[in-house]
């Protein structure tokens, strides 16, 4: 059992850091609390993938030389390289995150100059007032 | 050309995003037209890719002559190419619609609504017609986005319910993310029939069952599933009345089709159906969606937001239907989303060009509203009964294969459910139709006023014609549903 947690810490780590990250977007009252817990669970995503494709001992990116035009001669033993796979997907996810974090912070920033406040609460009460 | 009209059925909308500002720089009020004309030419797009469907089967498209595991594909078949003309149709019909709404409400940023348009119907096409799951989160986050801005726009009070949809959605895609996740550890592929292929033999592991919760869970979200669903009536009603109008009837219903993708195109149907209990607890989450959205709808004053809870519930419908799991009711679900798409439309249509008129959603300000703008409350006749489920409608056909598959699989409660959310239907739609007939005046005063309160007042064409056209739809399709399942939805209906 404890192996199996230590061989593991990286999963259990992203599995912390998304709750964390979880707890920060449904609790807190802030919105920038908010904005800051949503990425710590977006980036917690990531650790996960990229997590998925560490391989131990003596890997290498996978870059073939002279590779091109001998097809089948250059079989990849699948040991020695780390996934880029993972990689790219995270690059491409990581752009959509930046988007994600900038047009919340926008929206943030527009709540703010109606309602001058960023606590939830005293927003929704200045609602109620019909301010 | 025609080889190539899947790619541009993504790609014209996107170009014409990026180009739509620079139009700006120069003339305002060209921006309207170039949306128009990119929006018409991506559906002229689709009804041929729908024909060659029709004629030829599934199309398989290769970006940049990839071979599909490796590279990206986009592969339309009967269902997506369903999807995909009504995506841009009901799109062209609101961009033609949103121009004199979008002038009343949004004076000074047109350009860069027009903009965000585009790029949100772009995500919509993207996620319909790509093959490839993390292109299909790409394409969502693009959608997303552009929801996002879109309703941050709105009236007062917008920009807190856009954000509380930021939260939502984004936890929503994150969980579809980590789903793909593990799909890709355990397959080591992102291409929805390779993983199909390969898939089987793990289906009792762990982790399929984790990556498939975490899927369903990350498009109940998205969908507006019945508890999730509390974005969405803050964030639908608040938004600009063109924008209601494009993102209410398709961000729902397109998640609606990823759900079926994923439970029938990724995964093989026996998962769902033998091997998990997914399908029986789809059945009691459509019948607790179906009450509680239509028990919600009866309590509110506000049109619009009566609207959103009516898509609550119809959101239901179609969850429990594709959870019955019997060819008779996955008819009645893909028919639905399809009829429920150009309901909704028609009724957000119609809400916003009474926003226009009168500046009132409260459904009190619906006074007199038959006599002055006779058209208008026509087309929104047309959408009630269709919500309801009278017969030349489209929605009664809908239903129709709904309950009768509802009853083939025992499930009695759901029928219970769809026939009680029916009546309140009927109730609620007929308090408005009660209201509209209400005329000010009494008979005596008529002879002084009368000219007044009798002068037709209709919204201006450019919103009444694609508004009507709406209603015509709904009507046509109700007339020729058989063609429509006979050529396309037989085919689209995944083997049980």
């Amino acid at each position: 059992m404890f192996d199996f947690i230590v061989g593991h810490y990286n999963y259990w780590m992203y599995i912390g850091l998304m709750m964390i990250g979880f707890y920060a977007m449904m609790a807190k009252r802030n919105l920038i609390k908010k904005i800051i817990g949503m990425n710590i669970f977006q980036s917690a995503i990531i650790f996960f993938y990229i997590s998925t494709s560490v391989k131990k001992g003596n890997v290498t990116v996978p870059i073939l030389e002279h590779a091109h035009g001998d097809h089948g001669t250059h079989a990849i033993d699948v040991m020695q390289y780390a996934n880029p796979l993972p990689h790219v997907l995270m690059l491409t996810a990581i752009v959509v995150m930046v988007a994600t974090l900038g047009v919340a912070l926008a929206v943030a920033i527009m709540v703010y100059r109606r309602y001058n406040t960023l606590e939830e609460d005293e927003i929704i009460l200045s609602m109620r007032r019909g301010g | 050309m025609v080889a190539q009209t899947p790619i541009l059925i993504v790609v014209i909308p996107l170009i014409a995003a990026f180009i739509c500002p620079l139009i700006g720089l120069f003339r305002r009020g060209l921006c309207y037209f170039w949306m128009v004309l990119a929006l018409l030419v991506c559906t002229i797009a689709s009804i041929k890719t729908l024909y060659a469907v029709i004629d030829g089967g599934t199309i398989h498209y290769r970006l940049g002559g990839w071979p599909p595991p490796f590279g990206i594909e986009y592969v339309v078949d009967h269902l997506n190419a369903m999807m995909l003309i009504v995506i841009s149709v009901i799109s062209l019909i609101v961009a033609v619609y949103s121009k004199e709404s979008v002038e009343q409400e949004l004076p000074q940023r047109a350009v860069y609504f027009y903009t965000v348009f585009l790029l949100q119907v772009t995500g919509f096409l993207g996620i319909v017609i790509t093959g490839d799951l993390f292109n299909l989160y790409v394409f969502l986050e693009i959608a997303s986005l552009a929801g996002y801005a879109l309703i941050a726009i709105g009236e007062d009070g917008a920009p807190l319910a856009c954000f509380r949809y930021i939260v939502m959605g984004t936890i929503g895609a994150c969980f579809y993310l980590l789903g793909i996740g593990y799909i890709y550890i355990s397959t080591g592929s992102l291409n929805m029939a390779d993983v199909q292929e390969i898939l089987p033999g793990l289906y009792h592991s762990k982790v399929i069952v984790t990556a498939i919760a975490f899927l369903l869970a990350g498009l109940a979200v998205k969908m507006a599933l019945f508890p999730v669903h509390v974005w969405l009536p803050d964030a639908y009603t608040k938004a600009p009345s063109a924008v209601s109008a494009l993102v209410a009837p398709l961000m729902t219903k397109i998640s609606l089709y990823v759900m079926i993708r994923i439970l029938f195109s990724v995964f093989k149907p026996h998962l769902s159906i033998q091997v998990l209990p997914i399908t029986q607890i789809m059945v009691w989450a459509g019948f607790v969606a179906i009450c509680a959205g239509a028990i919600m709808a009866l309590a509110q004053k506000d049109f619009k937001r009566m609207l959103c809870y009516i898509v609550v519930a119809e959101v239901g419908y179609i969850v429990g239907g594709v959870g019955l799991a019997n060819t008779t009711a996955m008819k009645g679900a893909i028919l639905h989303i399809l009829n429920d798409a150009v309901m909704t439309a028609g009724l957000f249509t119609v809400a916003g060009i009474i926003m226009y008129k009168v500046k009132s959603r409260k459904l009190s300000d619906f006074k007199g509203l038959f006599r002055k703008m006779p058209f208008t409350m026509a087309a929104f006749v047309v959408g009630a009964l269709s919500i309801i489920g009278v017969p030349p409608t489209c929605g009664f056909f809908s239903k129709w294969y709904l309950i009768q598959g509802a009853v083939i699989a025992n499930q009695w409660a759901f029928v219970a459910a769809l026939l009680g959310s029916s009546l309140i239907n009927v109730i609620l739609f007929f308090r408005i139709i009660e209201i509209g007939y209400v005329f000010h005046d009494s008979h005596g005063e008529n002879t002084h006023n009368g000219d007044v309160t009798r002068r037709i007042e209709e919204a201006p064409f450019s919103m009444l014609i694609p508004t009507i056209a709406v209603a015509l739809a709904i009507i046509l399709i109700g007339f020729y549903n058989q063609t429509i399942l006979s050529k396309i939805i037989q085919f689209a209906v995944p083997k049980i």
